[in-house]
């Protein structure tokens, strides 16, 4: 068989992301057709930059999904290594496909231990879309459940959670990075601990967001509540331990440094945007009038600042996933906490960039995913940002 | 103003112990010193020797002490051996005579770094001559980074919403959506590799080193400052839009001022002032694309000198370069502090 040519190289890829095509016509079709009726969500598709950004995250979303836990786009398997493709150019022929019963092309071509580059790129999707929006979310908790009592109470609390914070901000992320993901810290258990604390935050936060809210209704509450801390401690026990009483949660090791990493470096920030936007509400009159209600600090500060400051909140979580993803990348360059054959984006680039000069197939592609895939946040943030400021 | 800036000194000072601690107890635990202890003795040391190792060179004390030494506030450990004796301001072991000579304190604050275990140099002659290469590498970024940000915000600023905003702010957000390990490898592909075959470049800088030339050292200097650029950019676009919209622009307008003379005269300085305090706190984010430019590019400065000690242990080393990298980033925040009251005489501190 022949290596393929350009064109039908990209005709072949358009054919294997189907699915992706078709989540992303019904996703776009339905909210287009339904958007008056969904708020802020439904106001994105108004604007062109909102739509495009949007489109891009989606089409990531997507394909992380339908590649990486479906295992649908893939051509090959993302650790089977084809001797004879070793670094071959995009579109080659595998030998002998047809009676091993491959897909009988490396769409994108071979990287240097002959592995396919498509795929690799597609399941990196995958391991984007497992951790950075949860890190993001999870530092978002942590930043909230501090930066609300440090804003609204002020004083000697916002003094010690402020220099906390700076203190965190002033370390560069690579040292720290160096520092908290490398085998002799993680021999030490310091991850695991600060796991155990970090994680503690959204129990705590939800704990108090319920509580504050049904106070006043004993049974309604004690539900609430009582799930939260029932499920919530069963998962923090299974993801933070390892130590799951049923058994069926845990969370891998390594995967487990990066995340408590990543949400180490993100929550300082979150808490100090809270800080802010606390610090500015609560002289609205709506404050006033619920302290002259009676009502208690912790629902004035989850149930009447919170919901006000949700417009630059959900901005700048968008922004903030696309940091983390930059940062995840940056972790995978330096080759830190996950295993050199993972398929992420950074590990990928780190390998590809040593022969850059000879072979450009092996490290564009995962560069491109990222550099679209961020592109796509922050445009969609600016998209929210134009929206939520309209009316 | 005095008072100001001297507990914002106070706060520095304060916070820079508390980071050299965390990185010191961080490089000091248990498992970073039994692989010292086997890289610098051997490495089919049983358990017992890396102990009798750790504690005759002082490793073994506890951390808060150890800590003091390494600042030089405590005097440094001494210990008696059969041969004669050891101590942390002395080489190895020596008599009595040479030991009463050498001097009691030996911290960083004293000038002492220790020595680097994969160089084999004194570690303060690593940084100085690391810095000394990065300090170039950066004072080219700023060059250009700062002057083409700042001309791409105002520009896109000043007409707000018109097309060339437009433009320009995607460029803004595009740079920005780039990481540097991303930019530099598209700028590696596109300008120095034989594939594609313009070739106008150089895909490394480690000639650079010392003798930088247009060639060999604008494609290191462009990846750090693309990344940086967009989002100063960004800032200088939000406060310039911000000051066109003042009652006095409108006043100059209707005056019949021309709009080039609005934006120089009036506009430009006090839109200038946000952006100030943007580039100075951007100094934090430029090290790690340091670090990330000089890994890609293999240019031996500071950040290279980062991967290299934490990536081998080298305890002294490490903490060498945190503690210049923090120091940096710290003064950097106090004059970013000090220079925008001292920009805007709006603010006042009491």
């Amino acid at each position: 068989m022949d290596t393929l040519g350009w064109g039908e190289i990209i005709i072949r890829i358009l054919i294997q992301f189907i699915p992706v095509w078709i989540a992303l016509a019904l996703t776009f079709g339905l909210s287009i057709a339904y958007k008056r009726r969904l708020g802020l969500y439904g106001k994105l598709f108004d604007s062109m930059i909102g739509m495009i950004g949007f489109a891009l995250v989606m089409f990531w979303v997507f394909t992380g999904i339908f590649g990486g836990a479906f295992g649908w786009i893939v051509t090959h398997d993302v650790l089977a290594q084809i001797s004879g493709l070793k670094n071959k150019e995009p579109g080659i022929a595998v030998p002998e496909a047809e009676a091993l019963g491959l897909y009988p092309y490396y769409l994108m071509g071979g990287d240097n231990l002959a592995r396919d580059v498509f795929s690799r790129m597609i399941v990196g999707a995958w391991e984007v879309m497992k951790i950075a929006p949860f890190a993001t979310l999870f530092a978002f908790m942590v930043g909230i459940t501090l930066g609300l009592p440090a804003g609204y109470y002020g004083g000697r609390l916002d003094t010690f959670l402020s220099f906390l914070a700076n203190l965190i901000l002033a370390f560069p992320v690579i040292l720290l990075f160096y520092l908290l993901v490398t085998p002799e810290i993680v021999l030490t258990g310091i991850p695991v601990y600060m796991a155990a604390v970090l994680f503690l935050f959204p129990i705590v936060f939800l704990t108090i967001l319920f509580n504050a809210r049904f106070f006043t209704q004993p049974a309604k509450r004690n539900l609430y509540v009582g799930l939260v801390l029932v499920i919530g401690i069963w998962i923090y026990l299974g993801i933070a331990w390892d130590a799951d009483p049923l058994g069926i949660i845990s969370f891998p090791p390594n995967l487990l440094v990066v995340f408590v990493a990543v949400v180490f470096v993100n929550s300082p920030t979150v808490f100090r945007i809270v800080r802010g936007l606390a610090m500015d509400i609560k002289t609205r009159d709506y404050v006033a009038a619920a302290q002259t209600r009676g009502e208690g600090p912790w629902y004035i500060m989850l149930w009447e600042i919170l919901p006000n400051a949700r417009g630059p909140l959900i901005v700048d979580f968008c922004l903030r996933i696309g940091y983390t993803s930059i940062l995840l990348g940056t972790l995978g360059f330096f080759g830190l906490g996950l295993s050199p054959e993972s398929p992420d984006w950074g590990s990928t680039i780190n390998e590809g960039r040593k022969l850059l000069s000879i072979y450009l197939h092996p490290a564009l592609p995962p560069a491109m995913a990222l550099l679209s895939l961020v592109l796509g946040l922050n445009l969609l943030a600016d998209g929210l940002r134009e929206e939520s400021l309209r009316d | 103003m005095g008072l100001f800036i001297l507990r914002r000194l106070g706060v520095m000072i304060l916070t820079a112990i508390c980071l050299t601690f965390i990185v010191f107890f961080m490089t000091n635990l248990t498992p970073n010193l039994e692989k010292l202890a086997k890289t610098q003795g051997n490495f089919r040391m049983s358990d017992a020797e890396v102990t009798s190792w750790l504690g005759q060179n002082g490793y073994l004390q506890p951390m808060p002490v150890k800590y003091a030494q390494w600042l030089g506030v405590l005097p440094g450990w001494t210990l008696e051996v059969e041969a004669g004796l050891r101590g942390r301001c002395v080489n190895g072991t020596v008599t009595p005579e040479v030991m009463a000579e050498a001097p009691r304190f030996c911290g960083i604050l004293q000038g002492h770094w220790g020595t680097s275990t994969v160089f084999k140099t004194e570690v303060g002659e690593i940084i100085a001559t690391r810095l000394g290469l990065t300090a170039k590498l950066m004072f080219w970024v700023m060059m250009l980074m700062v002057p083409s940000a700042l001309l791409l915000g105002v520009l896109a600023g000043m007409r707000e919403g018109s097309r060339t905003d437009r433009s320009l702010s995607t460029f803004a957000i595009v740079t920005t959506a780039t990481p540097e390990y991303v930019s530099g490898v598209i700028l590696i592909a596109v300008f120095a590799s034989s594939a594609v075959g313009l070739k106008w470049f150089n895909g490394t800088a480690t000639g650079a080193m010392e003798d930088a030339s247009f060639n060999n050292f604008f494609l290191p200097v462009l990846t750090i400052a693309l990344y940086g650029m967009g989002y100063i950019a960004r800032m200088t676009r939000a406060s310039m839009a911000e000051v066109m919209t003042a009652q006095y622009i409108r006043t100059a307008r209707l005056k019949g001022v021309k709009f080039r003379d609005i934006v120089i005269r009036h506009a430009l300085r006090n839109a200038l002032i946000a952006p100030f305090t943007v580039i100075m706190l951007q100094f934090p984010w430029l090290l790690n694309g340091v670090v990330i430019v000089e890994t890609l590019f293999n240019y031996k400065g500071f950040g290279w000198v980062l991967v290299q000690a934490a990536g081998n242990n080298d305890i002294e080393l490490l903490l060498g370069v945190s503690v210049v990298s923090v120091v940096v980033v710290l003064v950097t925040q106090l004059i970013s502090d000090i220079g925008y009251v001292y920009l805007n005489p709006r603010i006042k501190i009491s």
